[in-house]
């Protein structure tokens, strides 16, 4: 599995402190709709008849799918516009770069209550919020793909395109989308699969006295869970199984194998990713016949459409754009003063209803969550490292275990939270501790996968040397292995510490077997502000938290990053 | 061909170009007329700004000032009547052969027919038949760059721009697709009116070209234009050609040591400091063996047969002789390349002694002098490399600063007289 965590290059500075007050009005925007009065309880019932299983993995596929294609928009279009126009780009990148370093969970509070409150009957505001939820989960990473992608074309294939005059939707479509496809791909395969992660968290939660629920595989698996039925449990897990194995088989195979035909390089390599049902699409008459009659005649109109459109444009673009192009830039402008101005004045109205003892918890509640994420990141590097180093200096290994681990690490730990509870809450001594368990599960397999792609990468010939010398045990590690596999590993841990923080939301304060229970924490604070409708607190704690995390990022993260980019790459 | 019958067509005039924050221009005062039915080739060393220049001529670039005239009209925007074959190919890997030809025609928006039965045409033309459907990375080099003039081509264009077309390629494969397209060009099979290359190689230059445009570099000037007037198919072995080649040597080597801007002389004299020289990108281990080789030849060599026998670029070597010469190791005249006593005791004397006859050269020259100055005046003997980039920026230009420093530090370190820490950046000198 490919990682590709991009830094952006630039420095924490003054536009990073703006974005965070922007946030904080976002996030006021969010919710205040339901800060005011209470809507009444929706309640629908999660069935655990086993026959309910199918429809409902159906939901959460199309919720899960919905969300993507929002995601699929929104990163062609923003990334077209940041790589394209600079002064969007000083802009659009730090926000981008801080949404993706901040833990999207927290949100999921102030979210919920906003949408609920706009739509008051039925499920649509919830399932507009898991949508969002999910896709505030998938599309950082895929946009941050793709604007890098238009950024690094090469330029003789850029210079190409434009001394044989193609037009911008020309450009496009036969050069920045078909170069950006493989990183999209990759990307949009783990995006999907954090997918999962937020779509157990949205499907069924409790605030305010009230539960939320939207029939999906999550709320099976939870309903399941609170009523202690074991078969339903184990089935809805097979189920959630299948599912995934399925999609990645029927998808994401077939998805990857397709998009090797963008590659770059120009040499035809020995490995490429083969899929079974490609080959076996690619081969099929009916498939053929429909792709032919069909698809490429459909699409080659859409073309025309938007080329003759395009052309429109152009003609025209001299003529009106000017005149109405000032006017309009000067009414948004004042627009937004305006609504910027109260939204901040409001932010800093409900900041100031904040009492002394919220405020008073929140620095201890920051130190057991870092405590936490801390220890949770150590116990994954003491198991994930001498493993993933072993499955991965072994081809023989790798090639069974590789497999294995994708399906398994592909599993929403959300999904697993009600078992996993049942377990260690009385064996580890409350939640506390057992929360810590909660973020590894979701967290340990970005590393052990890094490692592994790391051990595999050590050239052959280093290992030779390392055995010709004699270097063994310890030394070998000090000498070969850990700084071979350094820059994978902080790679994964990156992703890893950003998994923890989103886990802490829905790990310190859980619901489990009918009501809640909780432990110290910044996720905790946040979700029992939500729950006790404390809306300042919520607010100050949903910041503190993105704050806590891009701190982190710029004073740790970026620095190992960098480290390991310079001194411990290995170049062939 | 009558020379006062032909029709002017191009008119390059007084471009210069900065490249971002730059003081040091990359191109300066280019001034160059190019013909109908002219081949003309832009010969210079790699790094000089030629494929700038070319980007210029074909309007994908901005020049800082002048302008280019094309067929009576100024230059404005990407010229649609140009289009180019570039070193990488550029073909788009996901697009077959067939749709990368048609890809120009597409975007003009002829009818699907027409873009069809134009790429066949080509793709035939340029002897591609039956690869229609192939994708880029199934054909070998050759016939990827074959794809190249067949979509540069295709748009009937009236300037054809090469930039460097040839030097991804094996020799063979090259010499073979040079031969084609010289018999397109003589037989005016291609619609073209003139043609542009860009090169560092010589022989292909006066191979190919009616004329060759020799620029410098650091920045790049036109420092001399030459005819060629040997008839097509041009002989390699025949003495003319081997008598051109030589010349354009000896005018390029002269060139690169004279090339010494007035301007920045007089105001070192000014300030009275020993101007830093620039370090020509010499490898030591690559001096040492083109000593030996010269010395093994009786001392003397002429460097087009150097650089033959080692199989070796201009572009590669020129810097290495600049280097020996620097070191008074040798002497180039009219050509030639000869040993000194000097040279000859580098190469017979043991590591140890050699290194320090390499010390005693390199101490002479100013760069090194202000560098082991530097480091003396310090308390720890230690300076940063940034110091020293910002420093020799001043003198030698902002262009390729890096690298400039890593020649300086490879040099120096070989020679003892100073260390260089890559974790820290830092020059330094050993206080023991």
């Amino acid at each position: 599995m490919k990682n590709e965590k991009v830094f952006n290059k630039q420095k924490f500075g003054m536009i990073d402190v703006v974005i965070f007050i922007c946030i904080a009005m976002v996030i006021y925007l969010i919710m205040s709709p339901g800060m005011n009065g209470t809507s009444g309880n929706i309640d629908v019932k999660i069935s655990t008849d086993l026959d309910m299983l199918p429809s409902y993995a159906l939901r959460s596929v199309l919720r899960m799918t919905a969300a993507y294609i929002i995601a699929i928009i929104f990163t062609l279009t923003y990334g077209y516009i940041a790589a394209h126009n600079k002064k969007a780009e000083k802009i659009l990148i730090p926000i981008l770069d801080i949404l993706q370093s901040i833990p999207v969970l927290s949100f999921l509070p102030a979210v919920v209550l906003g949408l609920i409150a706009l739509f008051p009957n039925g499920t649509l505001g919830i399932e507009i919020a898991s949508i969002i939820l999910i896709f505030t989960g998938q599309a950082w990473n895929m946009t941050f793909s793709f604007y890098y992608s238009i950024k690094i074309l090469p330029r003789d294939l850029k210079e190409a395109s434009r001394i044989l005059q193609l037009n911008r939707w020309q450009q496009f479509k036969k050069l920045e989308l078909p170069f950006a496809t493989i990183g999209l791909v990759w990307n949009s395969m783990m995006s999907w699969a954090g997918g999962w992660f937020f779509l157990m968290a949205c499907e069924m939660f409790t605030l305010q006295g009230r539960s939320f629920r939207l029939k999906g595989i999550g709320s099976f698996l939870q309903t399941a869970a609170n009523e202690g039925n074991t078969k339903a449990l184990i089935y809805g897990i097979i189920t959630l199984l299948i599912v995934i194995i399925l999609l990645d088989q029927f998808i994401w195979r077939p998805v990857i194998a397709w998009s090797d035909k963008f590659k770059i390089e120009l040499t035809q390599s020995n490995d490429e990713p083969k899929s079974f049902v490609l080959k076996l699409l690619r081969r099929s008459y009916i498939v053929q016949i429909l792709t032919e009659k069909i698809f490429d005649s459909f699409f080659s109109f859409i073309g025309k459409r938007i080329d003759n459109i395009i052309i429109n444009i152009n003609k025209n673009k001299v003529v009106s754009s000017r005149k109405f192009g000032n006017i309009s830039k000067i009414i948004i402008r004042i627009v937004s003063i305006i609504v910027l101005i109260y939204l901040g004045f409001n932010v800093i109205k409900l900041l100031s209803t904040l009492s002394f003892t919220d405020l008073k918890q929140i620095p201890k509640a920051v130190l057991f969550s870092l405590l936490r994420v801390i220890a949770a990141q150590i116990i994954a590097l003491i198991w994930t490292v001498p493993v993933g180093v072993a499955i991965g200096m072994n081809k023989k290994l790798a090639n069974i275990f590789q497999p294995i681990i994708q399906v398994i690490a592909s599993v929403p730990a959300t999904a697993l939270f009600p078992v996993v509870l049942g377990v260690f809450m009385s064996a580890l001594g409350g939640l506390g501790f057992a929360s810590i368990i909660l973020m590894i599960m979701g967290t340990q397999w970005y590393i052990l996968f890094n490692v592994v792609a790391g051990a595999m990468a050590i050239p052959e010939d280093l290992r030779a040397a390392t055995k010709t010398f004699g270097i063994r045990g310890i030394k070998k590690w000090k000498t070969l292995i850990l700084p071979g596999i350094f820059p994978n590993l902080v790679t994964g841990m990156i992703t890893a510490t950003g998994g923890c923080w989103n886990a802490s939301i829905v790990s310190e304060y859980v619901n489990f077997g009918g009501h809640a229970v909780k432990t110290i924490g910044l996720g905790a604070l946040i979700s029992e502000a939500t729950e006790t409708g404390n809306f300042a607190l919520l607010l100050m704690g949903t910041i503190t938290m993105c704050i806590v995390v891009v701190v982190i990022n710029n004073v740790v993260w970026k620095r190992l990053y960098t480290l390991a980019e310079e001194r411990f790459k290995i170049e062939i | 061909m009558d020379l006062r019958k032909q029709k002017e067509f191009i008119k390059v005039k007084g471009i210069t170009k900065y490249f971002g924050e730059s003081e040091k221009p990359t191109l300066k005062d280019i001034n160059i007329n190019i013909n109908e039915d002219e081949f003309i080739a832009i010969l210079g060393p790699s790094g000089s700004g030629k494929s700038s220049l070319l980007r210029i001529i074909t309007g994908l670039l901005e020049p800082t000032e002048g302008e280019v005239i094309f067929d009576g009209k100024k230059v404005d925007g990407v010229n649609p009547y140009a289009s180019i074959v570039f070193q990488s190919f550029a073909l788009y890997p996901w697009l077959t052969v067939q749709e990368n030809v048609e890809l120009g025609l597409k975007a003009k928006g002829f009818p699907k027919d027409y873009t069809t039965e134009k790429a066949s045409e080509l793709i035939s033309l340029i002897g591609l038949d039956g690869f229609e459907d192939a994708y880029p990375k199934e054909l070998s080099g050759g016939m990827r760059q074959r794809v190249g003039f067949a979509r540069a081509l295709a748009v009937q264009p009236k300037l054809l721009c090469m930039d460097e077309p040839f030097s991804a390629l094996d020799f063979l494969t090259a010499e073979n697709l040079r031969t084609e397209l010289i018999d397109l060009w003589t037989n005016k099979k291609m619609p073209i009116k003139s043609v542009i290359m860009i090169t560092h190689g010589i022989e292909e230059a006066v191979l190919m070209a009616d004329k060759i445009v020799m620029l410098s570099r650091d920045p790049a000037r036109v420092i001399a234009e030459i005819k060629i007037n040997l008839p097509h198919p041009r002989n390699r072995k025949s003495i003319e050609f081997e008598r051109t080649v030589d010349s354009i040597y000896k005018v390029l080597t002269k060139g690169e040591f004279d090339d010494q801007d007035e301007d920045e002389i007089k105001k070192v004299v000014k300030e009275k400091i020993e101007k830093p020289v620039e370090i020509p990108a010499a490898s030591i281990g690559v001096m040492s063996g083109l000593l030996e080789l010269v010395d093994d030849n009786d001392g003397r060599m002429d460097i087009y047969q150097l650089g033959r026998d080692l199989m070796m670029e201009i572009d590669d070597l020129l810097p290495n002789i600049e280097g020996i010469s620097m070191l008074k190791f040798a002497e180039v005249k009219e050509g030639d390349i000869i040993i000194t006593p000097l040279g000859s005791k580098f190469i017979e004397e043991e590591t140890e002694n050699a290194k320090e006859i390499f010390r005693e050269q390199i101490m002479n020259i100013s760069t090194f002098k202000v560098v082991v100055k530097v480091l003396n005046n310090k308390k720890n003997k230690t300076m940063k490399e940034e110091f020293f980039q910002e420093l020799f920026a001043q003198y030698l230009g902002e262009h390729s600063i890096e690298s400039k420093m890593d020649v300086i530090i490879d040099w120096g370190r070989y020679a003892e007289l100073f260390n260089y820490d890559h974790d820290t950046e830092e020059l330094y000198i050993d206080m023991e």
